[in-house]
């Protein structure tokens, strides 16, 4: 105890910090609705190359905005599937098979947070029972949101959160690269602690994420960027924020989380590279995206086509 | 051509020149080498030491390369342990000159084939001669497990100061015996696992399976070996040291058979970590007693000091302020027991921390964060390790005066401060959220790179100061050191110190 009184003046120093509540808006120029079709068939999964296959499935070209967290929160509120309660957004999670694992814990059924409200790396304002976010901040990843509040998203949309092996076969295509655009990378590929982006020189570091699609080789108020797009056309798959994935891991219930973020160094970069928190961490540096199976479209033949014998 | 002659002695055949070429080579390496991360890379320094030396770095073999590199780095560090070994403790002088030149073939073989193999391109020719070092390596153990077997009547111990067996038989030598069998032993742990399931093509760190679920036996050999490899390199640098310091008396017959029993006991601990679920608790079981024995040296060494430093001083009753200016009076001797003491707080403290709340902190934390605070105390340990055998090389190489005081003190504050900014680095989640973390990141960065970096410049300075050494006409150092090459034997067996002497006289007689 008495080594983290010691620490009691640095944690004071540390603490102080200036919160940037408003910020130019920067278009990227990429629609946040865009949604990509990731076709079947095998691909190289992992540091080793592992062939894998999937199905086919869709999955957002970016990750969900600020803006698009902040119409779902309003719209599941009137529906009451979500409430606030103590500065929190609560939602209900049917709960996680228990196996009495070593170091496992339990998930019963029951609400779980989804968004701490008050906590200033959140990019939303609440206001009169009605969430906006921040000027600025609306096409920016959505980040402080839990793994429940991800999933409550997805949910809610009818949508899932991407399986691993999902999310690294947008990130990678079917060859062996290690970033999603190609074999190297470069300080205006990617948000990462190398590029030192517009967003830190505009607002300095507290700003530290970049719009949705920001790198895809235009030029952004005089910073030029390279296209960071997978092969499949998914932008920010590497760098930007983390992004939670669905799988629950037995024995542990860890969630998955992928692609590396504005602090990372470039060896996170690389698309085999996987983190976890339990699903109730929340990050400023930690969004998500989601997947869903493609609409089948069944013709159905006019009922006057229809003959009986 | 005699210069040439006497210097190719003094490198590959004198305990002091030896070691000299071993600490240069890891600094050679530690200097090139960390350019590739860090903020190096964000000042653009690893591209310009890519471009100079042809480095092939590809991403996805960036796994392979840091075990190739921290394999290289350990096979030296391991050598100099072995090379200070030899020469404290009694043994015949072929066997010496065998395990000597077996293990200094042994390490550059695998330094120069294992950095090629790892960073200029996959030929499996280097690959193969990497593996040849290593087991030069391998064999010299074993010939060094042989030549300090401690249950000889020729090395019984005559003075009854230090700890023994009722029959004479030296607990100091076993300790160093069952360190090194352990050490052999831990090595195959690590060799036959990686050659039998992954044949070194599969390639993975240990701290990438820290929220891994179910780990297969070779994910938990590896786990194991890399943990007591680094922990027996520990406990080795503290025999050595003892004997550096005399230790003897009362806290010697205490310490060695904790040290023995710590041995044996953390050893096995890891090593059935595949088998058992209890192996941790065999580890924290083993780990007091190691702890309490480095306990027993520390009080013993900073009583010797202060009481070596009073005499000098012919003060007769010293006062609080006498002793503890006597105790600090030379850094280089203060200084690796300093360094034990302060582990507890950088690695022993945190490694136990972690292990406690690991259900209530660490698992709800992104593994990131754990991975940093993992990899940060075993980085803090092997930093420590090194500084010792720093202190212990400018204690050989006499450095002296005011520049041996200043050495010491950078050294010791140096990594101090880097240390400690390092374990706040990596706690940091217990004092601040993301949002604010930023000065207290910057700051503990700052700390850091100012501790390593003041390190870096006195190790360059005492090894520009050798450099410079060795093209002097007279009175050079390494000169002396040609025919005063040993480090002060361990005086438990007197037969073999006489021996020892013979030799030097004859040597001198040889002009060597």
């Amino acid at each position: 105890m008495n080594f983290i009184k010691l620490l009691l003046p640095l944690v004071v120093l540390a603490n102080f910090s200036i919160a940037k509540e408003e910020i130019e808006y920067v278009d990227s120029g990429v629609d946040p609705d865009l949604w990509i079709t990731i076709p079947a068939g095998d691909f190289n999964y992992g540091q080793h190359n592992h062939v894998k296959t999937t199905v086919e499935y869709e999955i957002m070209a970016t990750h969900v905005t600020n803006q698009q967290y902040a119409a779902f929160l309003n719209a599941a509120i009137e529906q009451k599937a979500v409430y606030v309660k103590n500065d929190t957004v609560w939602g209900f999670h049917p709960g996680d098979p228990f196996d009495g694992y070593l170091h496992e814990f339990e998930i019963p059924a029951g609400d779980y947070p989804l968004i701490p409200i008050k906590n200033p790396g959140l990019r939303l304002k609440y206001v009169n029972g009605k969430f906006t976010a921040k000027k600025g901040y609306e096409n920016h990843p959505m980040v402080e949101v839990s793994w429940f509040g991800a999933n409550a998203y997805a949910q809610f949309y009818g949508y899932r959160l991407p399986l691993e092996i999902e999310w690294e076969k947008a990130a990678r295509g079917t060859d062996v690269r290690p970033f999603p655009w190609g074999d190297h990378i470069e300080k205006n590929r990617a948000n990462f602690i190398s590029s030192h982006n517009l967003f830190e020189k505009m607002f300095g570091d507290v700003v530290k994420t970049t719009p949705v699609g920001f790198y895809n080789g235009e030029t952004h108020n005089g910073y030029q960027t390279l296209d960071n797009r997978s092969p499949y056309g998914l932008y920010d798959m590497a760098g930007n924020v983390k992004q939670w994935v669905g799988d629950d891991h037995k024995d542990v219930h860890y969630r998955y989380i992928r692609g590396g973020n504005y602090n990372s160094y470039e060896l996170y970069l690389r698309v085999w590279m996987r983190d976890s928190a339990g699903p109730e961490h929340s990050s400023m540096s930690l969004g998500f995206r989601c997947a869903r199976d493609p609409v089948v479209e069944i013709e159905i033949a006019p009922a006057d086509s229809i003959t009986t014998e | 051509m005699k210069k040439i002659s006497q210097l190719y002695h003094y490198f590959f055949q004198s305990t002091k020149g030896l070691i000299l070429l071993a600490m240069t080579a890891i600094s050679v390496i530690t200097a090139v080498w960390g350019t590739l991360s860090g903020p190096m890379v964000e000042w653009g320094v690893r591209d310009i030491t890519v471009r100079l030396t042809g480095m092939d770095l590809i991403a996805v073999e960036r796994s392979g390369r840091i075990i190739m590199l921290y394999h290289v780095i350990a096979m030296i560090v391991v050598a100099i342990e072995v090379y200070m070994m030899t020469s404290i403790i009694p043994m015949r002088k072929h066997q010496q000159s065998t395990i000597n030149a077996t293990i200094t073939f042994g390490w550059i073989t695998a330094m120069v084939f294992g950095l090629a193999f790892g960073y200029f391109g996959h030929n499996f020719f280097y690959h193969g001669l990497f593996l040849v070092g290593q087991s030069l390596i391998f064999f010299a153990g074993l010939l060094l497990a042989t030549a300090i077997f401690p249950w000889r009547r020729e090395y019984l111990v005559t003075n009854n100061e230090y700890a023994h067996t009722k029959k004479g038989y030296d607990l100091e030598r076993i300790a160093f015996f069952l360190m090194t069998a352990a050490m052999l032993i831990s090595a195959g742990f690590g060799a036959v696992t990686g050659s039998f399931w992954s044949n070194g093509h599969e390639t993975f760190l240990a701290e990438d399976l820290i929220r891994e679920p179910s780990k297969t036996a070779l994910q938990k050999s590896i786990i194991g070996h890399l943990h007591i490899m680094l922990t027996l390199i520990a406990i080795s640098i503290t025999l050595i040291v003892g004997r550096w310091m005399d230790w003897k008396g009362k806290l010697h017959k205490i310490g060695m058979p904790l040290m023995m029993i710590g041995i044996v006991v953390i050893s096995g601990g890891v090593w059935s970590v595949v088998w058992t679920k209890m192996a941790h608790t065999f580890i924290y079981v083993g780990s007091i007693f190691v702890m309490l024995s480095a306990l027993m040296l520390v009080i013993y060494a900073w009583a010797k000091l202060i009481r070596d430093r009073i005499a000098e001083l012919g003060i007769e009753k010293p006062t609080f302020f006498q002793k503890l200016k006597a105790l600090l009076h030379d850094p280089i001797k203060f200084g690796p027991f300093w360094q034990m003491v302060f582990m507890n707080f950088t690695v022993s403290g945190v490694g136990i921390f972690m292990a406690i709340k690991l259900d209530e902190i660490f698992r709800v934390w992104p593994a990131r964060e754990e991975r940093v605070a993992l990899t940060g105390h075993w980085h803090i340990l092997s930093a420590i390790v090194a500084t010792i055998i720093i202190m212990y090389y400018v204690d050989i190489s006499g450095m002296k005066g005011k520049t041996r005081k200043w050495f010491g003190w950078t050294l010791i504050i140096g990594s101090d401060i880097a240390f400690a900014a390092a374990t706040i680095f990596s706690m940091k989640r217990l004092f601040v959220t993301e949002y604010y973390e930023r000065p207290l990141v910057n700051i503990t960065m700052l700390a850091t790179d100012f501790g390593l970096g003041a390190i870096l410049v006195i190790v360059a300075g005492l090894l520009g100061w050798r450099l410079i050494d060795l093209f002097k006409k007279d009175d050079a150092l390494w000169t002396k050191e040609v025919i005063d090459p040993e480090l002060d034997i361990n005086p438990t067996a007197e037969l073999t110190q006489a021996g020892r002497d013979k030799i030097r006289a004859q040597m001198e007689s040889e002009g060597l």
